[in-house]
């Protein structure tokens, strides 16, 4: 048998058909669905007469709209409070499972599928979102698609697709104090730019990887659709199996072992080849910023803005530096910021909130920051509760408010003033995402904890120890 | 979906280079349950003042380019989010082609899914499509989608794009994937059949 890369192995296993002109008839394992992009969706199917093929392999929750304060009371903002009514009656109406406002599991979608263990490896997932690739972080084929294709796997519980083609990005080597998961992630797209991995599906591997914690490695994967990756993705290994283990859906018992067993199997072959592979010395990545408006204007954080002269893509860096308010060539150094936003599918797991709460134990925030704190789920908020961060982290003068998406895209009232700077551990820093006008610059949760303490941008290698 | 099989019109420039589906329609417009009426907040933050006053500099509020059906955009268009939201927005507008020298994967796909045609060319001939329209605002291009042809006015040969020939006769037939997938019923349940559930 030919040697197989990992993508390729997860693929050939959920292959339907292959159909005329290179399509594939390909089986989708696990459907994740939340209320911005499925009531269309939902809609479609009714109007054609069709229903749910495989309803016990959908999982609803509501987490783009939702308020992150007293959500025990009705949401305020009526479009919001109708999108999510919508998605309550749609899941009662087929028979979908809901972990809605006031369950125990609610949270962003991309959360609550790997800390329930319904993320495994080897299966295939998709959700109405871009970030469904964070769930590659456990060797699992996961994309986002749009809302036609929801509603083709609700009916089917299948996709029509062409075979992407498979990116190896390796990077070894052991990180410096300060450098995390979120700053390789970002060192990488700024080497590739937002569209330098378009049409591949990219595996991550290389010793920096493999020393990565499961929060991590979803960090890493989350990203991979800002350099227009398909999806990232990761070999399963002791990290991620001690990671599964007893949790709420995760297989037990005989089905535990036997599970292991194939999840071991799941790795690139030694001589498989690549479509595009490329390397990176992860022990050289610094802590990173973005300074524009895509995920790709990054560096590190004591370096200097480019200076860029001439070329197709001058008019849009000035366009994203005037919306910005920065200077090419400036150094971020010193900039004062007043806002700071922990959270989303990317950053807003135990981890991440136990880094910034061992940073900000014992310190105050500057004043003039406005600091808040959003778990991914529930569960995070409990957690985080029963270790005693919560009150670390108001003693700091952190606001630690309840599960959602929340100033990652402002659907709901958390939205960042026009003109004002907030550092984000989300995912994207498009123009206006955080709320018209704002202006975001990414980092790793323990950059902005630095930051908020400080006031403004320092470089933080005189910080960590 | 409405077929589609060829189109003569005007073009709207807007040459900024990995335009995000942010831009085409900011989230907090995403809060409709139908498809209807994503149009009017098309590049809302680019096209209205914070007190909804249309931006007289934005190509969308110029006079000239009114009822123009191609968007011709900068490269990398429609990365970012997944959401149909923003061809829904493009198609709502009026407009019925895209034309750029990459599109975002997702966003490829749900152009194609509501009959929104993606049409990429080089980055030369992209270039050139920008100087065209800035000489005269009202050059009209053809697309002629079974020849898969951009014929452009004083260009001596026609332009030729690649377009998957399944999706090809899904836009020229007006069908979608949904048909086609569940005529495989017997070959999905045969799968789920022989697919060895571990867990």
């Amino acid at each position: 048998m030919s040697s197989k890369t990992l993508f390729d192995k997860i693929w050939d296993a959920h292959v339907v058909r292959e159909v005329a002109g290179g399509l594939t008839v390909f089986y989708i394992d696990r459907h994740l669905i939340h209320e911005v992009t499925s009531p269309q969706a939902f809609e479609e199917l009714t109007t054609r007469g069709l229903t749910l093929r495989r309803p016990e392999q959908i999982v609803a929750t509501a987490d783009h709209n939702v308020p992150t304060r007293h959500q025990n009371q009705p949401i305020q903002d009526p479009l919001s409070r109708s999108q999510v009514d919508k998605l309550t009656e749609n899941c009662a109406k087929f028979g979908v499972e809901l972990y809605g406002l006031g369950h125990q599991y609610q949270g962003i979608v991309h959360v609550i599928g790997p800390e329930l263990g319904i993320t495994q490896p080897g299966l295939t997932m998709v959700c109405g979102d871009s970030h469904t690739s964070t769930h590659g972080a456990f060797g699992t084929i996961a994309f986002g698609i749009g809302t036609s294709q929801v509603t083709q796997v609700m009916a089917s519980q299948c996709l029509l697709l062409d075979k992407p083609k498979r990116m190896r990005i390796t990077l070894d080597g052991d990180l410096q104090p300060g450098v995390t998961a979120k700053d390789l992630i970002l060192y990488v797209i700024s080497q590739l730019g937002t569209g330098g991995a378009t049409g591949y599906f990219v595996e991550y591997a290389g010793s920096a990887i493999r020393g990565l914690s499961m929060e991590g490695r979803m960090t890493v994967c989350n990203m991979s659709i800002e350099m227009g990756a398909r999806g990232g993705l990761i070999a399963p290994d002791a990290t991620t199996f001690r990671y599964l283990q007893g949790r709420r859906f995760a297989p037990r018992g005989e089905n535990w072992n036997r599970a292991v067993e194939y999840w071991q199997t799941l790795f690139s072959d030694e001589d498989a080849v690549f479509d595009a592979e490329l390397q990176f010395d992860a022990a050289a990545t610094q802590p990173m910023i973005t300074y524009g408006t895509n995920p790709g204007m990054g560096i590190p954080l004591s370096a200097n803005i480019p200076v860029l002269n001439g070329g197709s893509e001058a008019t849009s860096f000035d366009k994203s530096l005037r919306y910005m308010g920065f200077q090419p060539g400036e150094s971020l150094l010193g900039k004062e910021i007043n806002y700071v936003f922990i959270g989303s599918c990317t950053n807003s797991r135990i981890e991440d909130l136990r880094t910034v709460a061992a940073y900000v134990r014992g310190k105050q925030k500057a004043a003039h920051v406005e600091a808040i704190i959003v778990p991914g789920s529930k569960q995070v908020e409990q957690q985080a509760i029963a270790e005693g961060l919560d009150k670390v982290l108001a003693d700091a003068g952190f606001e630690l408010r309840e599960p959602g998406c929340s100033a990652c895209l402002a659907m709901n009232d958390d939205k960042i003033p026009a003109g004002a700077y907030c550092v984000s551990t989300s995912n994207r820093n498009f123009e206006g995402r955080q709320g018209p006008g704002a202006r975001t610059l990414l980092a790793s949760p323990l950059v902005a904890a630095i930051t908020a303490v400080e006031g403004r941008l320092v470089d933080i290698t005189q910080y960590v120890n | 979906m409405e077929k589609f099989q060829t189109l003569r019109s005007g073009v709207v420039p807007l040459p900024i280079e990995n335009i995000d589906t942010d831009q085409i329609i900011p989230a907090r417009f995403l809060k409709a349950t139908t498809r209807e009426g994503f149009g009017q907040n098309l590049f809302a933050d680019w096209r209205y003042t914070a007190d909804g006053q249309p931006k007289a500099d934005f190509v969308l509020n110029d006079a000239r380019y009114r009822g123009h059906q191609i968007l011709l955009a900068g490269k990398n268009f429609g990365c970012g989010s997944s959401r149909e939201h923003a061809a829904w927005a493009l198609y709502d507008a009026g407009f019925r082609v895209v034309i750029s020298s990459y599109f975002a994967d997702i966003f490829r796909g749900n152009a194609l899914n509501t009959g929104l045609l993606p049409l990429q060319v080089s980055d030369e001939v992209l270039q050139k499509l920008f100087e065209v329209v800035a000489q005269d605002a009202r050059a009209m291009l053809t697309v002629d989608l079974r020849a898969q042809t951009l014929t452009v006015p004083g260009w001596a040969a026609a332009i030729h794009f690649e377009l998957d020939p399944y999706k090809k006769e899904c836009l020229l037939n007006g069908y979608d994937d949904i048909d086609f997938l569940i005529s495989q019923e017997a070959a999905i349940t045969a799968y789920e059949q022989q697919r060895a559930w571990i867990f």
